[in-house]
């Protein structure tokens, strides 16, 4: 060990006590990024992270690596939330997306900051967020009007009154698009037209860019977006996706990638319990392309409502 | 005991107990066979022509009202469908949907009227080949399959109408597979969309009903369709599943059970096949004790009965609210022993033959399973012809909600009666099952008729009405009753791509 070396203190003590040292930069106050399950913004019961990372290689976050048993949670909070959800006013629903949209809106910025984080440039990132704002507005109207497109009175023969409408299928499993640049606007697009139609969702974020997703979560959980209509899951597909498919009480699953060994696997599973499935492989989310009320046709189911109509000839017509 | 027993009757005094115990007696009223005209042996229409089977096999088809042989049907294999396909594609590239749409319409409108022409002919035999009674069969079978042409030949120059800044396409060669409860209907509602939206058929009957196709294939000729546009075949499960797996099928339609509907959802992975499935059900029927009874009752007894209960959508799970639960049960009671079992082709008949000896078996099992679980039997006391297959209506009381008897689908004439307290009660335990295909609800309040409507899960809601059925009306389930939809605007959706231009 040896000789000791007493160094110099550094500590430079005013007069008065107190710190001479000019002051240090503000440290930049981090956020934790979660996930989003009923509401509320747990970390994974697993306690698992992932760091992705940007292009340059710069780590994005310790991102929550949810677990099997994170879905399960959100599927539960899903199906809660299905019976409130689907049984608001089709306009109420509409004012409900409006006000996602403004929340977006207010935060702007930091969505533009977290794409540019994740690759995009700044004035991609602006054009980004502008339409996944415009793509909320597009489906906030729709939400009360795709009913009366899609929907029937049937001219039967006999003497009833008959009608067809749409219905909400119920709880969807959504795997966001993967390998997309816009991570914000296509989750905006595949979440939209499903919760527009009154079913509520679980979704899970695109792996690699998975920032804009959680920050979404924050702008539902301030938009009257009642908790557990959207849930929003961190992590690997890889892991997943068996899960998103298999659980016996959802009712629809939707993919986007274009993956045919796992695209049959998902039509497989599906059969357990007849779940619906829709592919989006080749949508072009950054188009109008992207947007129709064909893609909330998606996920209803047409109901058909038969009724007797009283007919006594001696009443009768009307005119 | 028995003083309870007369206390509660007369505490119901105030409804009139239906007298059927008069000296009216039926004298039988029997539809003459000859008026039908069934060949000794059928081949296989493929390619508009009749053609041997390369599998060199063929099987009986017997009459499950006395189980004498009809006829002996051809049983085509692999080599069999893939003829058809190849037939039905070549005629989809090279004549069909190049053909100006108002001729194809034309083509369908034609098969629609020369089988009104033949309504009284094709009645006869589905009630032989099937069992079902002949007032069925004349009245609601033939007619609706011949209007169901007729609705969608409409369609078929319209469909730039269909469906909002989208255009069509049809999606090529169509592989159907139909059940043996409604033969002929459910043939129609197979191919007349599919036609109408452009695509060519290939269509296998089933196991225990070929007939009414095979005379069907006959009015397709006599209709002049191109060749190839349409082939029938009969067979069995080995032949749907190879319709099933053709590689150069597009589009898969079938009806049955939801085991098989599962089991073709998975052969179809990872193709491009589109599918619709119309499969089991166990529907939920609701009479609320503001109902008007009789009707409900008569309702209810339509509901399960109709068709020897051989009906995905049929009744078979009855609520009664607790209220008025001994009334309706008695009048179901008085009305199970004054149907009429017997001779199918006997106008007189409410209920005819079990469709085949397997099915029947089935009824035999579930009735065991539910007297097992300690429900309540009763049984219709009508005599049974000597010969043939038959039950007797039936219903258990006593049920539990999870009873097999309340969950599964019996497929027969038998109901399970169960009872509710609250609206919120029954609309728990009618959607509490995988199935959705069809529900009822009998109340004559306005307010209450739209709140069940609404709630229940179920893709055909009947309110104070049952087992309705028109070809402007689309038809299919929720959940594990399968997907897309029949009939009506909704069901040309199934048969096309949307384009969007």
């Amino acid at each position: 060990m040896g000789k000791t070396t007493i160094q110099k203190s550094k500590i430079k003590i005013a007069e008065n006590g107190v710190d001479k040292t000019p002051p240090a930069k503000r440290l930049e106050v981090l956020k934790t990024y979660k996930i989003y399950i009923g509401g509320k913004f747990p970390r994974t019961e697993s306690g698992r992270y992932y760091i992705p990372t940007n292009a340059a290689g710069k780590k994005l976050a310790n991102v929550c690596l949810s677990s099997r048993k994170d879905f399960r949670n959100a599927v539960v909070a899903a199906r809660a939330a299905c019976s409130g959800w689907s049984g608001r006013s089709a306009f109420n629903r509409g004012q409900i997306l409006y006000r996602m949209a403004e929340m977006l809106e207010g935060r702007k910025a930091q969505f533009i900051d977290e794409l540019v984080q994740q690759d995009s440039t700044k004035n991609k990132a602006e054009n980004e967020v502008a339409a996944a704002i415009d793509r909320l507005i597009y489906y906030a109207g729709w939400c009360d009007k795709f009913q009366q497109i899609y929907s029937s009175v049937n001219p039967v023969a006999s003497s009833h009154i008959n009608f067809s409408v749409p219905e909400p299928t119920g709880v969807v499993s959504i795997i966001a698009p993967q390998n997309e640049n816009h991570s914000l606007l296509s989750l905006v697009s595949v979440i939209a037209p499903v919760i527009a139609g009154g079913n509520t969702c679980v979704v899970l974020a695109n792996e690699t860019k998975p920032l804009c997703a959680v920050t979404f979560a924050e702008v539902l959980n301030s938009s009257d977006l009642p908790g557990g209509v959207v849930n929003i899951l961190t992590g690997k597909p890889s892991e997943l996706t068996t899960w998103f498919v298999d659980h016996m009480d959802v009712n629809a699953t939707i993919y986007c990638e274009k993956d045919s060994a796992l695209k049959k696997m998902l039509r497989e599973s599906a059969a357990k319990n007849l779940k619906r499935i829709t592919f989006y492989d080749s949508v072009n989310w950054a188009t109008d392309e992207g947007q129709s009320p064909y893609f909330i046709m998606d996920t209803q189911e047409i109901k058909t409502t038969w009724h007797p109509i009283e007919n006594i000839k001696s009443s009768g017509v009307g005119y | 005991m028995a003083a309870t027993k007369k206390n509660s009757n007369t505490k119901k005094s105030n409804t009139i107990k239906l007298k059927f115990d008069t000296s009216w007696q039926y004298a039988p009223a029997p539809e003459n066979k000859k008026s039908a005209t069934i060949n000794k042996q059928y081949e296989l229409f493929i390619n508009g022509q009749w053609q041997k089977p390369l599998s060199k096999k063929y099987f009986d088809t017997i009459n499950p009202a006395n189980e004498e042989k009809l006829s002996k049907v051809a049983w085509a294999n692999e080599v069999d469908v893939d003829k058809a396909v190849k037939a039905a594609r070549h005629a989809y590239e090279n004549i069909w949907k190049n053909m100006p749409a108002k001729e194809r319409a034309k083509y369908i409108f034609r098969i629609a009227r020369i089988m009104q022409e033949k309504a009284r002919e094709l009645a006869i035999i589905e009630s032989l080949d099937g069992g079902k009674p002949i007032r069925e069969s004349r009245d609601f079978d033939i007619p609706t399959a011949a209007n169901h042409f007729f609705y969608y030949a409409g369609w078929t120059d319209k469909l730039a109408f269909a469906f909002p800044n989208r255009q069509t396409s049809p999606l090529g060669v169509a592989g159907q597979i139909i059940p043996w409860n409604f033969p002929l209907l459910m043939a129609a509602w197979k191919i007349a969309p599919a036609l109408a939206t452009g695509n060519t058929v290939v269509i296998k009957s089933a196991e225990s009903t070929p007939l009414t196709l095979l005379k069907l294939a006959e009015i397709i000729e006599e209709a002049e369709l191109p060749p190839g546009v349409v082939n029938i075949l009969s067979g069995a499960g080995d032949t749907g599943a190879a319709i099933v797996n053709h590689p150069d099928v597009n589009k898969i339609a079938f009806t049955g059970s939801t085991e098989v509907g599962k089991i073709i959802q998975k052969a179809i992975a990872g193709t491009q096949k589109k599918v619709t499935l119309e499969l089991g059900g166990k529907a939920a029927n609701i009479i609320f004790e503001d109902a008007a009874i009789d009707q409900a009752v008569e309702g209810v007894i339509n509901g399960i009965f109709f068709n020897q209960g051989h009906v995905c959508c049929a009744g078979s799970r009855l609520y009664v609210q607790e209220s008025i639960l001994k009334e309706v049960v008695r009048k179901l009671k008085d009305r199970l022993e004054s149907l009429i079992v017997g001779d199918p082709l006997d106008k007189n008949t409410d209920i005819g033959a079990i469709n085949s000896k397997a099915q029947l078996d089935v009824i035999h099992k579930y009735i065991d399973i539910g007297k097992k679980e300690g429900a309540e039997f009763y049984q219709s006391s009508c005599p049974l012809p000597k010969k043939g297959y038959y039950c007797r209506p039936s219903l258990f009381t006593n049920v539990a909600q999870s009873n097999r008897i309340a969950q599964e689908e019996i497929f027969g004439p038998v109901l399970a009666v169960l009872s509710f307290r609250t609206v919120d009660e029954v609309i728990e335990k009618a959607n509490n099952t995988p199935y959705g295909l069809s529900a009822g609800v009998w109340t004559d309040k306005g307010a209450k008729i739209f709140n069940m409507t609404t709630k229940m899960r179920a893709g055909v809601i009947w309110a104070n009405t049952f087992n309705k059925f028109d070809p402007s009306s689309p038809f299919g389930g929720y959940k594990e009753s399968g997907f897309g939809r029949e009939g009506g605007l909704h069901g040309l959706l199934p048969y096309v791509n949307l384009v969007n231009e």
